[in-house]
């Protein structure tokens, strides 16, 4: 198909083609020989756990930033669906259905942010910084500031099962995440959804003028984006057998800073759902990898950052080329 | 002061846009550049005032080279450019605007408001214009904001002024305004390089007229020398008989009708109808409202009042998704900013009107959309490598093709195509033609919006006239010339 010029060697190119999964490897290898608890079973379990939660987030904020937009409530609605299904359990409601009405919630929550978004015609960011502390706060108004837990979470099998539980030796929400990357895989690139999608972030402009309901497409997204969230709500409440105020605060970054590293511009239009996953392996082995090494938490919040910001210029210089 | 451009070559990728140009202005001289879209009379004026650099050239000035620093440059040597698009700041007042990054300060550094009045009076006095300096910019008429761009260049100690396409949103009596001014500055020694389409004004307010085809200049005539006739021959290249294809309609039934059409303070009750097999064309001054009736029409902005009928029957459009489903496609005037999405592939551009068509239980069936996006590239030959190419990465002319092939795609019964040839090459601009009219042979009613007068005489069946929002006249093609229909674009009436 291509013609077989051969082209200068472009950094930048090289990175959103190869990059993301060339990170990865090397990163996996480096920390394996710095430590050798590394390449363990338990500690890559471990790993995967950690690494679910991320990139269920960020599978939704992918379609958000595909869009040129951003959630950055994304953290607030995990606590706050977390919190009200763990209310509901406590009621005596069954765990199964108070975690669909919790998903259900966040789906809402998404959808408040979604049509602000598309009918108020506000920035993504500013938009979802305001839900961020509206919905962070009623958290706080629904748990009162402290942890919500009981025995009816602590006895409940199927409560325990989503955070905590092993399939065939792999925890259960490592599949949870693998079924929401196939499907998001599919909605992303092989429907119409997802092709309007990319053409909103392309260029919104023509995008309407050839047919795209911009702004009924921009409101199921970020309905994608809360229901997402919330999935990882129920999980991590699952996980902590509880559901923390400040639970998932910060949580926004490591996702976008995922869809980031895994090969998405940030001014939306292109992108591809597998770097995104990627993305969040890295950030899981980076965290991993620095807690095995005994870096403190204070270096590695320096370190991730940086990560970010190269992956942002190597982002911008393919741009300019 | 003497300008002269020697041998000026410059490509963009494998575009060869200017080809070993050879130019020249003396001061108190009204030079016409004249050149169809794409003949490279922007670039040639970016090289002039630095804006571009030249692959190979010189450009001289007063017996002496000139080389830029960068593209502020050009005004130190009093050059000023009057771009078409003025790039002023509506919100900021007139004197804002006039000594924006320019401001004079007081010694301890604050704005001297009192001399940058008196700077402004005294170069507005010699421009005979009257205009209040507090009031903001974008309240000003578009003639006043012409006259403030002029004095600005002038207080820069402008010696060759370029002003492109300066009457395109002007009345009469504002052009008649301008030239005043323009034989005032010529008096003054200023020489200035006048960039129009319209033929009448060249002829009366410029000297000599050089003509660029191709990236070429192709002629050089004292205006008083020459006709409209050999300046149209040497811009198209061949004499317009041939340039425009034949029309040769079959009409149908009526595809599409509106009546008393009406977007409050844009455009008032607009009716007409067009009919299967039919092209018709749409004329009038920019800001004249032609476009905006096309824009509500499809639905893209809002309209007040009216009735739309598609093939007899009414419709309701309320956005663009809307107006596809009724069959209507739109080629908007500004194809990159609405056209296409520059850096996804050709085929995301042509398949996005479409997608529903290929979604079998919500899946896209990208086998079938991938033979259907090959099949129109095939037939707008549209030059790629192929369907994974950008859209950003083709000329303007096959870019314009393949927003055609979005609207060909999704089988449009009308289509509305706002400048389908602007900036678009000769080559494609006839197969453009070509086009247009085998989808009219196959019963498609095509409006066009132009504003080049004779592309709308040269290749139409009818021309329906608009000024300020209202429609001023209808004439059939055949019986139409230039004069009158620039006649009914400025307010006025055909005598019977």
């Amino acid at each position: 198909m291509s013609s077989e010029t051969k082209q200068p060697f472009n950094l930048g190119q090289f990175y959103t083609k190869m990059g993301p999964l060339v990170a990865l490897i090397g990163l996996v290898v480096i920390v394996s020989i710095l430590n050798t608890s590394f390449l363990t079973i338990p500690n890559l379990m471990n790993l995967l756990q950690q690494v679910s939660i991320n990139a269920l987030i960020a599978f939704g904020m992918q379609f958000v930033i595909l869009t040129g937009g951003i959630d950055l409530s994304v953290g607030a609605i995990l606590a706050l669906s977390g919190a009200i299904s763990a209310k509901l359990i406590l009621n005596g409601i069954s765990p199964i259905l108070a975690f669909i009405i919790g998903v259900i919630f966040g789906a809402v929550f998404g959808a408040v942010n979604g049509f602000l978004i598309a009918y108020g015609k506000a920035a993504p960011f500013i938009v979802t910084l305001a839900t961020m502390s509206i919905f962070r706060g009623m958290t706080y108004v629904l748990t009162n500031g402290n942890p919500i837990t009981g025995p009816k979470m602590n006895d409940s099998f199927s409560f325990q099962f989503i955070g905590q539980g092993y399939l065939f030796g792999v925890p259960f929400q490592v599949y949870l995440m693998l079924i929401a990357y196939i499907i998001f895989y599919i909605l992303m690139h092989k429907t119409a959804f997802g092709r309007r999608t990319f053409a909103i972030g392309g260029n919104q402009k023509a995008a309407f003028v050839a047919g795209v309901k911009v702004n009924h497409i921009l409101i199921w997204i970020y309905v994608v984006a809360g229901l997402l969230a919330a999935v990882a709500g129920m999980v991590l409440t699952s996980q902590l057998s509880s559901a923390q105020p400040d639970a998932g605060s910060g949580y926004e970054m490591d996702a976008i800073a995922a869809v980031v590293l895994g090969g998405t511009s940030l001014a939306g239009g292109t992108g591809k759902i597998s770097g995104t996953l990627i993305g969040a392996l890295i950030i899981g082995v980076l965290n991993n990898g620095m807690n095995l090494l005994g870096i403190s938490s204070f270096y590695q919040q320096i370190v991730k950052g940086i990560v970010i910001l190269i992956a942002v210029l190597l982002d911008r210089k393919q741009a300019k080329n | 002061m003497k300008i002269e451009l020697k041998g000026i070559s410059k490509s963009f990728d494998q575009n060869h846009v200017l080809k070993d140009v050879n130019f020249s202005i003396n001061g108190g001289q009204v030079k016409a550049l004249m050149g169809e879209n794409g003949a490279g009379k922007s670039t040639l004026m970016n090289i002039l005032t630095g804006l571009l650099t030249a692959d190979s050239g010189k450009i001289i000035v007063d017996g002496q080279e000139l080389t830029y620093k960068n593209a502020f440059d050009a005004e130190q040597h009093g050059i000023s450019f009057i771009h078409q698009e003025m790039n002023n700041f509506a919100e900021m007042t007139v004197i804002e605007n006039m000594f924006l990054n320019k401001e004079l300060k007081t010694k301890f550094g604050m704005l001297d408001d009192k001399s940058m009045i008196a700077k402004a009076t005294q170069t507005l006095e010699q421009l005979d214009a009257n205009i209040d300096l507090t009031t903001k910019i974008g309240d000003l008429s578009v003639g006043n904001q012409q006259i403030i761009e002029i004095a600005k260049s002038l207080m820069n100690d402008t010696k060759i002024l370029i002003m492109d396409e300066p009457s395109a949103a002007l009345t009469e009596t504002e052009i008649d305004k301008m030239f005043t001014i323009i034989r005032k500055l010529k008096q003054q020694g200023v020489g200035i390089i006048y960039i129009s389409h319209r033929m009448q004004e060249i002829f009366e307010i410029t000297d000599e007229i050089t003509v660029m085809r191709d990236g070429l200049t192709v002629a050089n005539y004292k205006t008083a020398e020459t006709n409209i006739h050999q300046i149209v021959k040497d811009m198209v290249g061949r004499d317009l008989a041939d340039f425009y294809p034949e029309r040769q309609p079959h009409y149908g039934k009526t595809r599409l009708k509106i009546a008393n059409f009406t977007s409050n303070g844009v455009f008032q009750d607009i009716s007409f109808s067009v009919k299967e097999g039919e092209l018709l064309a749409f004329s009038g001054l920019m800001g004249s409202g032609r476009t905006e009736i096309m824009r509500a029409l499809f639905g893209i902005d809002h309209y007040d009042t009216g009735t739309i009928w598609v093939n007899n029957k009414e419709v309701k459009i309320y956005n663009p998704s809307d107006a596809i489903k009724h069959g209507i496609g739109f080629l908007t005037e500004n194809r990159k900013e609405e056209g296409l999405i520059l850096d996804a592939a050709i085929a995301d551009n042509i398949g996005l009107p479409s997608l529903n068509e290929f979604s079998k239980h919500g899946l896209l069936d990208q086998k079938n959309e991938n033979t259907f996006i090959d099949l129109l590239i095939k037939r707008l030959t549209i030059k790629t490598v192929d369907r994974t190419a950008t859209a950003r990465s083709l000329s303007g002319g096959n870019q314009q093709k393949v927003v055609l092939a979005k609207w060909v795609g999704t089988g449009s019964q009308i289509l509305i195509l706002d400048e389908p040839t602007r900036g678009v090459d000769v080559g494609a601009k006839r197969e453009i033609y070509d086009l247009m009219n085998e989808l009219t042979d196959r019963g498609v009613a095509i409006i066009m919006i132009s504003s080049d007068l004779q592309e709308v005489i040269g290749f139409s069946d009818r021309i329906i006239v608009v000024y300020e929002g209202q429609i001023t006249g209808e004439i059939l093609t055949s019986v139409a010339t230039q004069e009158k229909v620039m006649t009914l674009a400025t307010g006025g009436k055909l005598d019977e």
